[in-house]
């Protein structure tokens, strides 16, 4: 799946219009003796039918990669590897599907998935729904949808995963991914570049309890950094601008759950689908896809379109591109995060387009304001007004990412008497 | 392409000033660049009291001190453009700007003064773990949305950091109806200036705790508290001494960073102490032409500072115009040594030393009873007792002309703190 699913990714982005790269990416060890286990991955790599795959001496490794530590000893190099920006596609991705005439229920919890005869109710905090199929892409949750309908029960851990992300300077320290020898846990701290020029360290594994506990612990960022002190031969702290964490929905049989429950035949799981989850969700998707049109045997759609442009990025383009796109629409030559050089007409567009932002974080995820190395200290409150003006709500009803997370909770001296 | 003699980036107090300087020394091809809607910069958001002592001997309110430049701006028909953001300076001095109303455009400038300022250090800069909630600003953003917008970030507030931004927010959040619980400082004295302790959180009964951080965040969508807990003198927190302060507000003031991306763009280094580009007598940057003043150069603490800085680099700029100031040629290096963390200047032509010099830093720790020494190459030339020295407070000593006269061939000035006399 994830050999099949990067093979997707170069036509997927272009139709898409969300950035990937194929950059690369090296499987580092520290000593003569692992190089045995290097072997074993280049075979089995091999085996899966990966291109290009081999094993690089330490003189070639710090040719191609110089400021990694002095005590790598050798490296497994998968030229066809690649990065992508993961929230841009997943928004490229659902803004697409709303083209297509995919409807999208927000704040709706599944409390209740029954078989019927014609296909499935689901019972939901808005009403119910009835389908004739149901696909379980409900990530960490994606065993309590399954175990509402299938006496096949699965179960999923919250495996969480912590990053430290650095200053765009640091962007160009190393040109691939780097990967250390992976362990039971998964393929460990990785070093690498983002799409968008930052230096990215982790992700850090620990299996916990709550579904919901996306905090950074001081132990998970400590390890992070100095896994990634290892493989670097410099790391300058000063440069962390932010640190997060995820949860991957880690299947406890150790492998993706894909295809059509057993007792309930029309309920399609794609769960536990943990890393590399990311490059193989196209694969998955077309057996998915597969298993549907089997089923269901739908007319092809003559008007289906797989276009999707996004927004319009001023930080990329030519001074040329950028004169013309502020000629059509002035709003394009205000600059309101000046960190990530995002304008004006980039959050409205993030705003009114399919599927729109209605939140900081949204108008973040999309347009990259409040990324850069202020972190939003100047951009926040232009972002706030914007989102008031553009949704015609109180700016004390903007909030970070819904439900009660508010920025603004007064008007100055309430509740003084 | 547009061609100026000088022109200024950041309308700022440093900007303000420089440009008037510029013109007072008869240069008419002037402009400023502001990429905010209005002239004068972070002070518009600075509505307290306690500026200009110094340069007008009278106690002024942050707006009120920028609009004595602006007004002076206006007079002198300097030329400004606002809402305009310069997006990169080449080595040639071709400096690219865009708005809404010119788009993309290109300046040729003979001399450029560097005034964009300073911005605040966020929360990831000092990784502190937990929740990424609502509720969690640094403390310049929240005083926009304070003085600028009339909205409260926020009714029960901790403050993380004891700089002067994270102190007058203590005292503003207050006086708009928040109960502020306590300002946590990290290290075991304030960053911030003296006055401000005693006037911002004294006079309202608002506790500070030395040696004392955030070390975990809680709250799901809203911040619901922090926790804080003591430190070690390797600042490291000590285990046990955990306190949770339930809250919805954390405001962070851990320090300014010169912003200086546009800097770097026209290859000129910058200073790891000061993040800021090194400057000589004359605020001239390494880049023949390139000046540089206010917070972009190292953080200031007074504004009135800012504003003397750059009226030099504004008459220096005017003169490299004219022609006629004496070129770099050997400088005399000055090192921060024993306890001073920098300089600014770093480098001084005696030439170009008018009637006497002011050097400009700040120490690294708390000193009582102690010197600051000046020496030139090996000689101990000044010697000034303060009773007290503090990392959060900028110190000066000035050096007269005819000192430099007595020493021809100095290559080095070197500034140190000595003598601790209770030892």
């Amino acid at each position: 799946m994830n050999a099949l699913g990067n093979q997707m990714f170069d036509k997927l982005s272009k139709e898409l219009d969300f950035p990937f790269k194929r950059t690369g990416s090296l499987v580092v060890c520290f000593s003569i003796d692992e190089i045995e286990i290097l072997n074993r991955l280049l075979k089995q790599g091999e085996e899966n039918g990966i291109e290009g795959l081999r094993i690089i001496n330490k003189d070639e490794l710090k040719k191609m990669e110089p400021n990694l530590s002095d005590d790598v000893a050798a490296a497994l190099y998968a030229p066809t590897a690649g990065i992508v920006c993961p929230y841009e596609m997943t928004i490229a991705l659902a803004e697409n599907a709303v083209e297509n005439g995919v409807e999208f229920k927000f704040n709706t919890l599944v409390m209740d998935v029954k078989k019927v005869s014609d296909g499935f109710e689901i019972k939901t905090s808005e009403g119910k729904i009835h389908t004739r199929m149901v696909i379980n892409a409900a990530g960490i949750f994606a065993d309590n949808i399954n175990n509402m309908v299938s006496r096949n029960n699965i179960e999923i851990i919250p495996r969480k995963g912590e990053y430290c992300l650095f200053d765009k300077s640091l962007g160009g320290v190393i040109s691939r991914t780097i990967f250390q020898i992976p362990t039971k846990m998964g393929k460990g701290v990785l070093v690498t570049p983002t799409v968008d020029g930052n230096l990215l360290i982790g992700p850090t594994a620990l299996n916990i309890l709550d579904k919901e506990d996306v905090t950074t612990t001081n132990e998970g960022l400590e390890y992070a950094l100095n896994m990634g002190k290892r493989t670097l031969r410099e790391l300058p702290m000063d440069k962390i601008i932010s640190s997060f964490a995820g949860l991957r929905a880690h299947p406890v049989n150790n492998d993706f759950i894909i295809g059509e429950a057993e007792d309930a035949k029309g309920f399609i799981n794609a769960a536990g689908i943990e890393s590399p989850g990311l490059s193989a969700a196209p694969a998955i998707a077309k057996t998915i896809e597969d298993i549907v049109v089997n089923k269901i045997k739908p007319n092809i759609r003559e008007d289906y379109n797989p276009i999707r442009k996004g927004i319009p990025k001023f930080r990329e383009m030519s001074n040329e591109e950028r004169e013309n796109l502020i000629k059509n629409n002035p709003a394009f030559g205000k600059i309101v995060c000046r960190c990530e050089m995002i304008t004006e007409g980039e959050v409205i567009d993030s705003i009114k387009r399919p599927l729109g932002a209605s939140t900081l974080d949204g108008v973040k995820r999309r347009t990259r304001s409040g990324m850069g190395r202020c972190q939003g200290g100047f951009c926040t409150s232009r972002i706030v007004d914007i989102l008031a003006r553009e949704l015609n709500i109180p700016i004390t009803d903007v909030t970070k990412f819904g439900g009660e997370s508010r920025l603004l909770t007064n008007k100055n001296k309430d509740g003084i008497e | 392409m547009m061609e100026v003699d000088v022109l200024v980036i950041g309308g700022g107090p440093a900007g303000l000033a420089a440009a008037l300087s510029v013109k007072e020394e008869g240069i008419n091809n002037i402009l400023i660049i502001e990429r905010e809607d209005k002239l004068g910069g972070i002070l518009n958001q600075c509505i307290h009291n306690g500026f200009g002592l110094h340069i007008f001997k009278e106690e002024l309110t942050g707006p009120e001190y920028a609009q004595r430049f602006i007004d002076r701006i206006e007079e002198n028909k300097i030329p400004y453009k606002l809402n305009t953001m310069v997006i990169n300076i080449n080595k040639e001095k071709i400096v690219t700007a865009v708005n809404s109303v010119d788009g993309v455009l290109e300046i040729k400038a003979k001399s450029i003064i560097l005034a964009m300022g300073c911005r605040e250090r966020p929360r990831g800069a000092i990784n502190i773990p937990g929740s990424r909630c609502a509720g969690i600003y640094s403390a310049g953003t929240a005083q926009k949305f304070v003085n600028i917008k009339g909205y409260m970030p926020g009714k029960e507030v901790v403050i993380l950091g004891s700089g002067d931004i994270g102190l007058i927010m203590a005292r503003r959040m207050t006086l708009e109806g928040a109960k502020v619980k306590c300002v946590i400082e990290l290290m075991p004295y304030s960053t911030g200036l003296k006055r401000n302790i005693v006037q911002c959180l004294d006079d309202f009964n608002i506790p500070l705790k030395f040696s004392h951080t955030v070390v975990n965040i809680k709250g799901k969508e809203r911040l619901q508290g922090v926790t804080i807990a003591k430190v070690d003198e390797n600042r490291k927190p000590i285990i046990g001494t955990e306190e949770f302060i339930p809250c919805d507000t954390l405001l962070l003031s851990v320090g300014l960073i010169p912003e200086n991306e546009l800097t770097k763009c026209a290859g000129i280094k910058l200073s790891k102490v000061t993040s800021g580009p090194e400057v000589n007598e004359s605020m001239e940057t390494e880049a023949d032409g390139i000046f540089a003043c206010g917070n972009v150069l190292h953080v200031h603490d007074l504004v009135d500072y800012v504003t003397m800085e750059s009226i030099k680099a504004g008459k220096s700029a005017a003169e490299y115009i004219k022609g006629s100031r004496i070129k770099n040629k050997k400088a005399i290096v000055v090192n921060a040594q024993c306890g001073v963390r920098y300089t600014v200047p770093q480098y001084i032509n005696p030439e170009n030393v008018k009637d006497n010099i002011d050097i400009r830093f700040r120490v690294s720790n708390l000193y009582r009873d102690s010197y600051i020494c000046v020496y030139f190459d090996e000689r101990l030339e000044i010697k000034i007792k303060k009773r007290i020295l503090t990392p959060g407070e900028m110190e000066t000593v000035t050096i007269r002309k005819d000192v430099f006269s007595k020493y021809p061939q100095c290559k080095n000035i070197t500034i140190k703190v000595e003598g601790d006399l209770n030892g």
